[in-house]
């Protein structure tokens, strides 16, 4: 039953993955301007132009075009930028690492915080506890990022400055620390391509991970300094959100005729708040958990830029203003596949925590 | 919260379903009883005001430089604020949000900029609602080939974080207010087709609907006069929360220098244009960020306060 519906909504995010290959495709071919003279400068001859389109077999048809895309993508052969002369595959391995660990402490932060606050809020309900908590919870989800990461930035890198709160205002760590990757300390020879080098070189890059796997404290504690500031500023709005779900999921709950037999019965406090309500109030946290994602995506644009991250969605953004067509693509169709895959995942928990998802 | 169950008491079902004007000042009074409603209808209102009065509110014209004002002030670019009422000395002019980088009054700036911000939520929200509301309708109301389509391409505009395809499209238009007003119109759409469609749905099979049709109506005046009208209340609620989005959206591309241009006034470039002098000048990052914020927070109220008003279970349960 249930690999049934996982089967299922499998095949239906087919279509929605094609689409997303068509959009990246038009995306990149509309973007105005000449590619040509966008990567090698405005004062490239005809000459050099027409031999540069051949190369890159940007005179084809648009269909073939479109067919040699899809095969190359499905093939995992990325292509290359243009203008950093790099291909793509290397840059995503390089950057991704970035995103990656910022999302995910932003959303490690929205859920830490998140859900206690909202917890803390249904059962104190109407108390002044639970108007405090609403009211930071408004203000969180209408803070544009970008000034929280800032005003964040002039807190706790200027006005906290020579106290032991001081927080590093840009980077992913400070100049002159060691970050050998767990591979070459431990002595493995990696491949020259291929899905296991890419792999080593895409986790080695995790600065967290890396360092927890090679003992490396200074190292530990510098990324951790570089990454709160960054991820509180891309957590607090999914943080609110998570609390407001959580405060009335658990309201909804806690309301039932189940949580007052249960109390009826002389069950403790804790006992029925977590062991009866909050279970039952986890679905829609799931789907707004899983929904949070993507803002991080996106909101990890404004944070890398910001913070002076090079992560995906800042290169994307460079990527996107400098016509690079060979990133554009790419990195859109790898956060795009991303999100489905967050999506799905979503939907397929959702029905593993509520059996009557699967029957509909 | 507590004040429903007076509202309740006091009404006859009866009268709720025969007049539809009842449903609605029903929600107003019930919106006007949350505090936290009303809190965002007096900021909406105080902003509005500023909006319809900036001309008259502001002390100078927010494009013009300091240096070129009757008569001309000798003040420095990124002058923090003055305000003679908390001791700054007399014989300084009064700037009570400072200057900015190019020797402007910020608070005649911020001033203007609630026109844009207001402007630009309503417009791109109005621009949404229209389009997602045709396809949404003709989705779930013809089903078959035709809602597969238009719903598979609103799970693929879905399928991109909001804000990077806003900024692809605007790459694609051009940076500007306009396209990129635009673009976060054209990534906002899917939220309404999908709310309208679920409306439809849902009441594409009642009695009224067939007595429609039975009584001649095509399908044009089934859609508007019997479904639409229905499928009004989400719609609203989702539509106050997108104005919420959509001014951060527009504030987050101008921020990046892809929507409204300077010498414009608006809050998010006004903000992108200082932002390296943030730890020099904070409060060019502050004051416009924080506007941003207050027009924000104000929407997202309403749309809270509105969704609890409009929902006629909250209305029972919670009284």
């Amino acid at each position: 039953m249930m690999l049934q519906y996982i089967l299922r909504r499998v095949i239906a995010s087919i279509p929605v993955l094609f689409g997303i290959l068509l959009v990246t495709f038009v995306l990149a071919r509309v973007i105005p301007g000449d590619p040509c003279r966008a990567i090698l400068g405005e004062k490239a001859t005809e000459e050099v132009c027409a031999r540069f389109i051949e190369e890159k077999g940007l005179d084809k048809p648009i269909v073939t075009q479109f067919a040699i895309y899809a095969k190359d993508m499905a093939s995992g052969n990325l292509g290359e930028s243009f203008r950093l002369g790099l291909p793509v595959s290397r840059l995503l391995i390089e950057r991704l690492p970035t995103t990656f660990e910022l999302s995910l402490a932003a959303l490690i932060v929205s859920i830490i915080f998140g859900i206690p606050l909202g917890i803390i809020s249904a059962v104190k309900h109407n108390t002044w506890l639970d108007v405090v908590t609403m009211v930071w919870a408004n203000i969180g989800v209408s803070m544009p990022v970008f000034w929280l990461g800032l005003m964040l930035m002039y807190v706790f890198s200027l006005m906290l400055k020579d106290t032991p709160f001081w927080l590093p205002p840009s980077g992913r760590v400070s100049p002159g620390i060691p970050d050998t990757p767990f591979y070459e300390m431990w002595g493995w020879v990696v491949p020259e391509t291929g899905l296991w080098s890419a792999f080593l070189n895409f986790s080695g890059r995790l600065n967290i991970l890396n360092s927890l796997l090679t003992q490396n404290w200074e190292l530990l504690k510098d990324s951790i300094m570089h990454l709160i500031l960054p991820a509180l500023a891309l957590g607090t709005i999914p943080m609110a959100i998570i609390a407001r779900m959580a405060r009335s999921a658990m309201l909804d709950v806690l309301g039932q005729d189940y949580i007052r037999t249960a109390k009826a019965k002389g069950l403790g406090r804790a006992g029925v708040i977590f062991k009866h309500a909050f279970r039952n109030s986890l679905l829609p946290l799931v789907t707004v958990i899983g929904l949070s994602f993507g803002s991080l995506l996106g909101g990890a644009v404004l944070t890398e830029t910001i913070f002076g991250l090079s992560g995906v969605g800042r290169t994307l953004y460079e990527a996107i203003t400098a016509r690079d067509y060979g990133i554009v693509q790419v990195f859109t169709l790898v956060i795009a596949f991303v999100f489905v895959v967050i999506n799905l995942i979503v939907d397929i928990s959702y029905a593993y925590l509520d059996p009557r998802v699967r029957l509909n | 919260m507590t004040a429903n169950s007076t509202t309740v008491a006091t009404l006859d079902p009866e009268a709720i379903v025969s007049k539809s004007t009842g449903m609605w000042q029903l929600t107003i009074r019930r919106l006007f009883r949350r505090r936290s409603a009303m809190a965002g209808l007096v900021i909406l209102g105080i902003l509005v005001l500023i909006a319809v009065f900036a001309p008259a509110l502001a002390p100078y014209d927010p494009t013009m430089s300091m240096l070129d004002v009757d008569p001309p002030q000798k003040i420095k670019a990124r002058t923090a604020p003055c305000i003679h009422l908390l001791g700054c000395p007399a014989d300084q002019p009064q700037h009570i949000a400072g200057i900015d980088g190019n020797i402007r009054d910020q608070f005649s700036r911020l001033l203007f900029g609630a026109r844009l911000s207001l402007m630009v939520g309503f417009s791109t929200v109005t621009f949404a609602i229209i389009i997602g509301t045709v396809l949404g309708a003709l989705a779930g109301y013809f089903g078959g080939w035709l809602d597969n389509l238009i719903m598979r391409v609103m799970d693929v505009l879905l399928a991109f974080p909001s804000l990077l395809l806003a900024i692809a499209i605007v790459t694609v238009l051009g940076p500007g207010l306009i396209n990129a007003l635009l673009a976060i119109g054209i990534v906002s759409i899917p939220a309404y087709a999908r709310v309208m469609r679920a409306s439809v749905l849902s009441v594409r099979e009642m009695e009224f609907v067939a007595a429609t049709r039975a009584l001649g109506g095509n399908n044009m005046q089934i859609l508007f006069l019997r479904i639409l009208p229905n499928a009004l209340t989400p719609l609203i609620v989702q539509g106050t929360l997108g104005i919420a989005s959509a001014i951060l959206d527009a504030a987050a591309l101008s921020f990046l220098g892809l929507g409204a241009q300077p010498p414009t006034p608006e809050w998010g470039s006004m903000l992108g244009s200082e932002r390296n002098q943030v730890f020099t000048a904070p409060h060019l990052v502050f004051y416009p960020g924080f506007m941003i914020m207050l027009t924000v927070l104000a929407f997202n109220l309403i749309g809270d306060g509105l969704r609890d008003a409009l929902d006629p279970r909250l209305a029972h349960s919670s009284g």
